[in-house]
């Protein structure tokens, strides 16, 4: 590192991280011998294409790789986030062939062939979304983690209203209109633990009014 | 997650081979709960089937006037057909009671009837738990059971099961299709699909070894007005404490229920009664609670009670 006051978050976050594998070592050390076998025991790596944002990408995976490590720890994808890692919080929420889905619940290898949108294809901080822009307008967001997520799922619901697909608040199951309570509704999973959802639901609403 | 290996099936008696083949595996096709277990090293199979290649996701007209939903069609998917929206509304309406948006473009019709419970002994490791180790005990009986069942439990397990799909189903008499690796087809009602946990809560189906669920399929519909409402300790993305799945008409009301038991719960018998006071105590017949979850027994006659209204209005 030339200038170090240029530290980033990732490099701190690195850094912190080999320290606490320090810490932990000793307890590693005491694993019994047959449990550390199990867990080293490696399957045979498989052969995955996927279009992330437009782009052809080859990989090479072992079986249980996830579709949000593959984005995050072999492409280098970091936008989409892991908060609970079981489909609980939504910030893992990608586009995979025109639909929102958790990442962390599904297999890399399930996805052989098909099309992903993160965060990163939706937008570029010199071209930003309509939805990141009104995300920044509205203040729809404290610390961002989840952020990605909720960009990801509000684009895609919004698609799934003028899809007239219902929804638990949908009175008429044969007529959809985009409303406030609909949101709510359709957003409900993604978790924002600095509870930013007026501002978000705006931020919906201006992409929506557009 | 422990380690497997993965294949993708070419056909459903391929997929059923496949997993006579390989005794410690299982079907995948959204995965949205399986990988949930496996992640936590509740689920560990050796060898995964994709089963999502199969031509299994149409929904189509049957001879005799039903439907006949291929086993992997979406959860969204088929709350949004239109004939399920027109004909089968309690079908769309409890499919969106359910889950997250992400969840449901993701679970498919099959994957929702098989998915586990998700009482928290069950998920807890540390506990035992019948279900997740034939044996070990329950601690859940004993335990923090406020949201277990109250119906057709047993000394071994109150589990309930999670799903709203599956209380519509049973409302609406649906037949579930599968094949085994021999290429012999089945059609299971759905009342008999479920079993009670009795002294083996991990055998949770009437499925063999290698069956593979095909499609499920549903009688011509029934007319009338349909209703699913589901109460729930949030507004959204939560499991049911009791939900009510009805369809009334002229000269005819169905009811069925969900988070009662270890399986949707419906008591024909009752059908027959009019008024909620009457119908919630033929529903509730041989129910056995504990102090957590007896609340549930007036809340069950309390929602039937606003189903009955809101069909009256």
């Amino acid at each position: 590192m030339s200038d170090p006051n240029d530290v980033t978050r990732r490099t701190l976050l690195a850094g912190s991280a080999v320290a606490a594998g320090i810490a932990t070592a000793p307890a590693l050390a005491r694993e019994p011998v047959a449990s550390r076998k199990t867990s080293s025991r490696m399957t045979p790596k498989m052969p995955v294409s996927l279009t992330v944002n437009g782009q052809a990408e080859a990989l090479t995976l072992d079986p249980r790789v996830t579709l949000l490590d593959a984005l995050r720890e072999h492409l280098h994808l970091t936008g989409s986030k892991k908060g609970c890692d079981h489909g609980q919080c939504g910030a893992c929420t990608v586009i995979v062939n025109g639909r929102r889905i958790n990442s962390c619940l599904t297999l890399a290898v399930m996805h052989d062939g098909d099309h992903v949108t993160t965060i990163e294809g939706l937008g570029s901080p010199e071209k930003l979304h309509p939805m990141q822009a009104a995300f920044v307008k509205h203040d729809g967001f404290q610390c961002g983690y989840c952020t990605p997520g909720q960009i990801c799922s509000s684009v895609a619901m919004l698609g799934e209203i003028k899809d007239g697909i219902p929804s638990h608040v949908t009175d008429d199951l044969t007529h959809v209109e985009f409303s406030d309570s609909e949101v709510r509704e359709r957003m409900s999973g993604n978790i924002c633990r600095c509870a930013a959802y007026p501002n978000i639901i705006a931020a919906i609403r201006e992409v929506h009014e557009a | 997650m422990r380690p497997f290996t993965y294949e993708r099936a070419a056909s459903a008696q391929a997929a059923a081979q496949a997993a006579v083949a390989y005794p410690n595996s299982k079907f995948i096709a959204g995965g949205t709960n399986l990988l949930d277990l496996m992640k936590l090293q509740i689920e560990t199979p050796t060898h995964l089937i994709d089963v999502n290649h199969l031509g299994l996701d149409r929904i189509e007209k049957t001879p005799d006037g039903g439907l006949r939903i291929g086993a992997h069609v979406r959860n969204t998917d088929l709350a949004a057909d239109k004939v399920v929206r027109r004909d089968y509304a309690v079908l769309s309406r409890a499919l969106v009671s359910g889950a997250s948006g992400q969840l449901r473009n993701k679970a498919t019709t099959a994957g929702n009837l098989l998915q586990r419970t998700r009482c928290p002994y069950f998920y807890d490791m540390s506990k035992p738990c019948n279900k997740r180790k034939p044996g070990s005990g329950c601690a859940a009986i004993g335990g923090f059971n406020r949201n277990l069942a109250i119906l057709g439990a047993s000394d071994a397990c109150i589990a309930t099961h999670p799903s709203d799909m599956a209380v519509a189903m049973r409302l609406l008499d649906a037949r579930v299709e599968t094949v085994d690796s021999h290429g012999v087809t089945r059609a299971v009602p759905i009342a008999q699909f479920h079993r009670l946990p009795g002294d083996t809560p991990h055998i949770e189906t009437v499925l063999q070894p290698g069956e593979l669920i095909t499609a499920v399929s549903l009688p011509k519909p029934l007319g009338g007005r349909h209703f699913y409402r589901k109460v729930r300790d949030r507004a959204s993305y939560a499991f049911a404490n009791v939900s009510v799945a009805a369809v009334i008409g002229d000269g005819f009301q169905h009811f069925a229920f969900g988070g009662l038991a270890h399986k949707p719960w419906r008591v024909e018998v009752a059908e027959g009664f009019s008024g909620a006071d009457a119908i919630a105590e033929a529903v509730l017949s041989g129910a056995r609670t504990t102090p957590h979850n007896v609340f549930k027994t007036v809340l069950t006659r309390r929602t039937l009670g606003a189903v009955l209204r809101e069909a009256r209005a």
